[in-house]
């Protein structure tokens, strides 16, 4: 498991009520019963981690990042772009 | 009880600051949403809100009032110039030997947040600053009732007044207030309504915080929308009982018939289509008229993916078949959400469309969203004999009010 998966999986665990063992790279957020108002917390707690911006509109029925491991390489992809 | 009639409308907005003005921009549906003009928006990720851009201050109040006053209350006391001045009562009168009728005028507005400008100005220095000083000022501008004070002061109005408080319903909770307290006869006339003037830095990044803004612009009901977008204004209502402004020979504009109230208890961000349509049916028993009286419904129409859903199943839920021929329009796709302001600002939208007999439209339609399959009126105005129409507000932290208004016939209309 990379550093950024981890700490993904450690923010989602610490904003969301949710079974540890269901926090799998292809777990899919609205799968293991993350709410929308979670996800918003979730993308925040990442942009303040990792000090990065990512574009996300509540009102948009998908994500362009869907399950865990998604998020995490999104994140690394916005990471990279900054250096 | 008394039945309770609508003698002045006062109006602030992103699509005029005249009640006619603002009636031609609704009926042919005028954008008011564009590029944000009263502050930088170099920080900002949404760059779009509805501003109340021909409002200039100096126009409205002299240098020593506006010292004293946040945007929020000078939209607040314009809008009541007009309302007060259309209704054109004379509150020196003594009309039942109680002493003038200016000491039992109610006064009560709805306000969200309050005076933005001056909170977000004045911490920017405190924070942002060495300075250590703010403006002597800064308490009175900022407290959540200053727009009902101004009122009253403004008018010399001394009976019950207050501020109302419930996010996106607080000017409809208002209303509804001033309704039940001149129907049960407590107040022979109440001014009321709703302002809002948070357009400013710190608000606009808790919105987008949210993620729940519009990318481009607000498009109600639409497939393609994505969320909401920021306005300001303020509108005001003056409200008196039916007998009186007969009496007086006021020209009556509408009619309120019911108010309905109710709260989701269930989440501070989601709606709820129970709430939503217990708000509803609550107004429309309220009305003693049947769901058939009802032909138009100024809706909450925030334009978020959620509460576009949610409000289309609880006007399904209410009204059933009957649904199916209701004209649905958000006023929000022109004038933006106004926030505290909102259920004053489409309280007039709805007298208006009921008095001159047009469904205003929603702008900025695209194509249905297979979730919302009612007719919105999208995108053109639509003339027809409203005689029944219904104004939604839904609030974050699960808070709805629900106004019933007639069309007024004179006696005909009597029941």
């Amino acid at each position: 498991m990379t550093d950024t998966l981890e700490k993904v999986i450690s923010i989602i665990k610490s904003k969301a009520t949710v079974d540890a063992d269901k926090l799998e790279p292809s777990a899919r957020l609205t799968d293991i019963g993350i709410a929308s108002l979670d996800v918003v917390e979730i993308v925040f707690a990442l942009e303040e981690t990792f000090d990065i911006q990512i574009p996300f509109n509540a009102n948009s029925s998908k994500l362009n990042f869907e399950t865990i491991g998604e998020i995490a390489a999104a994140v690394e992809k916005l990471v990279a772009a900054k250096s | 009880m008394n039945r309770v009639v609508v003698t002045g409308l006062g109006v602030v907005s992103a699509i005029g600051i005249s009640l006619s003005t603002f009636w031609e921009s609704l009926s042919e549906g005028r954008p008011g949403i564009g590029p944000i003009t009263g502050i930088p928006t170099e920080r900002l990720n949404v760059k779009v809100a509805a501003e109340a851009r021909d409002y200039n201050s100096v126009a409205h109040f002299d240098a020593k009032r506006l010292g004293l006053m946040d945007r929020v209350s000078q939209l607040a006391v314009v809008a009541s110039r007009q309302a007060i001045g259309q209704a054109g009562i004379d509150f020196t009168k003594d009309e039942d030997g109680l002493g003038p009728i200016a000491e039992r005028v109610a006064t009560i507005i709805g306000v969200g947040v309050g005076g933005m400008e001056t909170t977000d100005e004045s911490y920017k220095r405190l924070y942002g600053t060495p300075q250590q000083r703010i403006h002597p000022f800064t308490v009175p501008r900022l407290m959540l009732n200053a727009p009902a004070s101004h009122i009253t002061m403004e008018h010399g109005l001394m009976g019950p007044a207050f501020v109302i408080a419930s996010a996106c319903a607080s000017a409809t909770h208002a209303v509804g207030q001033a309704f039940h307290m001149v129907r049960s006869g407590a107040v022979p006339i109440a001014v009321t309504g709703g302002a809002e003037a948070c357009i400013h830095f710190g608000p606009i990044k808790s919105w987008e915080a949210m993620r729940v803004l519009a990318s481009d612009v607000c498009r109600p009901f639409s497939k393609g929308r994505s969320g909401l977008t920021l306005g300001e204004g303020a509108a005001v209502l003056v409200l008196e009982t039916l007998d009186g402004a007969r009496r007086r020979g006021a020209r009556i504009l509408a009619e309120i018939i019911g108010f309905g109230m109710s709260s989701d208890a269930r989440d501070i961000t989601a709606p709820d289509v129970g709430g939503a349509a217990r708000a509803i049916s609550g107004a429309v028993r309220d009305s003693g008229l049947s769901l058939d009286a009802f032909d138009y419904i100024n809706a909450h129409g925030t334009g978020t993916a959620v509460n576009d859903v949610t409000e289309t199943r609880a006007l399904r839920r209410v009204f059933g078949e009957r649904a199916g021929r209701l004209m649905v329009s958000s006023s929000k796709s022109m004038f933006g959400h106004c926030l505290g302001a909102a259920g004053a600002l489409e309280a007039v939208a709805t007298c208006l469309a009921l008095s001159e007999g047009v469904a205003p439209p929603t702008i900025n339609y695209l194509e249905r969203d297979p979730d919302c399959d009612l007719d919105y009126v999208p995108n053109v105005a639509r003339q027809a004999p409203l005689r029944a129409a219904l104004s939604n507000s839904f609030a974050f932290g699960g808070l709805n009010a629900v106004l019933a208004f007639r069309r007024f016939e004179g006696d005909l209309a009597a029941s």
